[in-house]
């Protein structure tokens, strides 16, 4: 090693030092310690005792509250993430269509995602209220019928919050927003010229070419659907009431740490979402390559 | 021609209608905030009221109220919360529910400053202001020291170490919270600021790679001439470097400041004792606490959001290169 390397080393290490330190102490030793605790029976106030797969066993075979968190999850995702794409897509799409006022209308898509979810949740609360809140509020003055109970009522609950989710297409907006500024304007003069239609336009030169911003934003919202929590958590007082229809994977994962004091439960738990997340992310960037295209390719 | 006038209109209209429907849960907060109890609930029948209305007072303040189809003033609360009404020269006392106070259109600043008083907001901005800064200088110093390790200096592994710092990123925080949480509580600092401002002295994933993109685009002339001047590494991290990198720094303070603002979990877990609260937290502890106090809550929740809504303003430039930039990038 020559003088100048071994500089480089010494410099490079200590810049990168805060990191090293940071990395280990705040992710790799809770990782170790979360498939430690995952083994054992742990209250945190009593030392950890040692339990094998126990946690695990009683996760999958007798815990029905487990399985109804993971079926509430995977329903929020299923609808929530879809529906956000399409709508930020067509948001997107339509904001591009060199309209006047674009950054007025940009702002007004885009400010409900930096309200602080703690005031939106609350404000939503308000809005979907049954008796006065401003939705069935509508509902009953124009339409004169009777709303549902929203976040009150096991069918609607659900819904309500996938609604709510909808609220906050803001940010892939803008992120599609960018992709679509991209797009090279020939493709589009090409495409007239072939006697496309606006549908055609769209189908054959804008979406193929948003894909690589839709393999983003897909990864993005099911990383933060899976572990969707400070909403339910302020709706429902922590609860994921009414009868458990909102009692969501993360919030079940909180509740059995810092309620119930299982945490090796609980971090079994944690483990079991992190594959889930893993598989899932490795899931779709695997099934990319059939259906992103990238420019120059 | 003509069709392609009316596809603009169509795209203005459908644009308008749900510029509506996406801004009308904001107004329905603001509105709400500024009402009079009496009209927050409407009457049956009624459609939702969007103009605030306050209460009808006489020449000394007091409301004007109606009662048994009399009206009369509200004389205020008596020990029991009973209100004392005058009618001419008869005094009756009444409960809140049963008894009308007489409306005008006109800004009901009353709930502001009854959820000031309810929820010890001087206190709870202070933490929150406290924690936002600190763990936004520590976050500049520490991820822009390391970001200027893995773009500006080739140290022999670093591409491999590179990688882990990013692979890192895919951990869920509730993989990490339980054993930071047994581990802070070892330590005594459960109860502290100390668990939600330290991390951020030692990097965050997200921010050391955002930096180092914008980093790697740094001429690298400009460092090899400071260093024939004989300049060192850190010289040139502080002197070259971060003055020329104010956009990516001035990105990273600005989505720091607002996570923190509205980072929700982390002080749910550690705070206990609610004069170390932040606004965050505080609004969630009031709501459970006072479930119909709408008039309160949302002046509450305007208060939080409306400074995050003015900086966007301020900044929604860096704002939305931000976003866009870690967004394709990432």
């Amino acid at each position: 090693m020559t003088r100048i390397e071994r500089r480089n080393l010494r410099n490079g290490i200590l810049f990168a030092l805060p990191y090293l330190i940071g990395g280990t102490v705040f992710m790799v030793y809770p990782l170790v310690m979360s498939v430690y605790y995952s083994l054992c029976h742990y209250n945190i106030i009593t030392p950890a005792t040692f339990a094998g797969l126990d946690n695990y066993r009683v996760l999958f075979s007798h815990d029905e509250v487990f399985w109804k968190s993971v079926y509430n999850t995977l329903y929020f995702t299923a609808f929530s993430v879809p529906l956000s794409l399409i709508l930020a897509i067509g948001l997107a799409v339509l904001l591009n269509q060199a309209v006047k006022g674009l950054s007025v209308f940009r702002t007004v898509f885009f400010l409900p995602t930096i309200v602080p979810i703690v005031a939106s949740a609350v404000l939503w609360l308000w809005v979907l209220n049954p008796e006065s809140g401003l939705i069935n509020g509508m509902l009953r003055a124009f339409l004169h019928i009777e709303g549902p109970g929203w976040i009150a009522d096991v069918q609607w609950s659900k819904p309500s919050l996938i609604l709510m989710s909808l609220w906050a297409v803001g940010g892939p907006m803008v992120i599609f927003l960018a992709g679509l500024a991209d797009v090279p304007a020939v493709l589009y003069e090409a495409a007239e010229i072939d006697g496309a239609g606006p549908w055609q336009k769209f189908r054959n030169v804008t979406l193929p070419m948003l894909t690589p911003t839709i393999l983003f934003n897909l990864v993005m919202g099911l990383i933060a659907a899976f572990q969707y929590f400070t909403q339910v958590y302020v709706m429902t007082a922590g609860k994921g009431t009414p009868a458990d229809s909102t009692m969501f994977y993360a919030l079940y994962l909180y509740r059995n740490s810092f309620v119930y004091l299982k945490m090796g439960y609980a971090s079994a738990m944690a483990l079991l979402l992190f594959l889930v997340i893993l598989a899932a992310t490795a899931g779709v960037l695997a099934s990319s390559k059939r259906w992103v295209h990238y420019h120059g390719e | 021609m003509a069709s392609k006038t009316l596809q603009t209109l169509l795209v203005y209209a459908v644009l308008l209608a749900l510029s509506a429907v996406f801004i009308s849960p904001f107004l329905w907060m603001l509105s709400t905030s500024l009402k009079h109890e009496s009209r927050i609930f409407p009457k049956p029948g009624e459609p939702p009221q969007w103009i605030p209305t306050t209460a009808r007072v006489d020449a000394e303040g007091r409301p004007l109220v109606i009662y048994e189809g009399r009206e009369g003033v509200d004389l205020g609360p008596d020990e029991m919360g009973r209100h004392v009404l005058r009618f001419g020269a008869t005094e009756v006392t009444a409960w809140p529910g049963d008894f009308e106070v007489r409306q005008r259109s006109g800004l009901h600043w009353q709930n502001y400053a009854d959820a000031f008083h309810k929820m010890a907001f001087w206190q709870n901005l202070r933490n929150t202001l406290f924690i936002c800064v600190t763990v936004v200088l520590g976050t500049l110093v520490s991820c822009s020291l390391v970001a200027y390790s893995f773009a500006r200096i080739p140290w022999p592994g670093r591409d491999t170490v590179f990688i882990l710092v990013l692979a890192t990123m895919m951990l869920p925080y509730q993989v990490t919270l339980i054993p930071l949480f047994a581990l802070y509580r070892e330590l005594g600092w459960v109860g502290t600021f100390k668990p939600l401002i330290l991390p951020a002295f030692f990097g965050t994933p997200f921010y050391i790679f955002l930096l180092r993109q914008f980093f790697l685009g740094v001429p690298q002339d400009l460092s090899a001439s400071a260093r024939i001047d004989g300049c060192n590494e850190f010289g040139i991290y502080l002197f070259i470097m971060l003055p020329l990198s104010k956009p990516a720094l001035a990105t990273t303070a600005l989505f720091m400041f607002l996570f923190q603002w509205a980072d929700f979990l982390s002080p749910l877990v550690y705070l206990q004792d609610d004069r170390q609260y932040t606004l965050a937290i505080a609004l969630q502890q009031f709501q459970s606490h006072h479930e119909s106090a709408w008039g309160p809550l949302m002046a509450m929740s305007s208060v939080i959001t409306i400074p995050i809504i003015f900086l966007f303003f301020l900044t929604q430039r860096t704002f939305i290169q931000g976003i866009t930039l870690t967004g394709l990038k990432g």
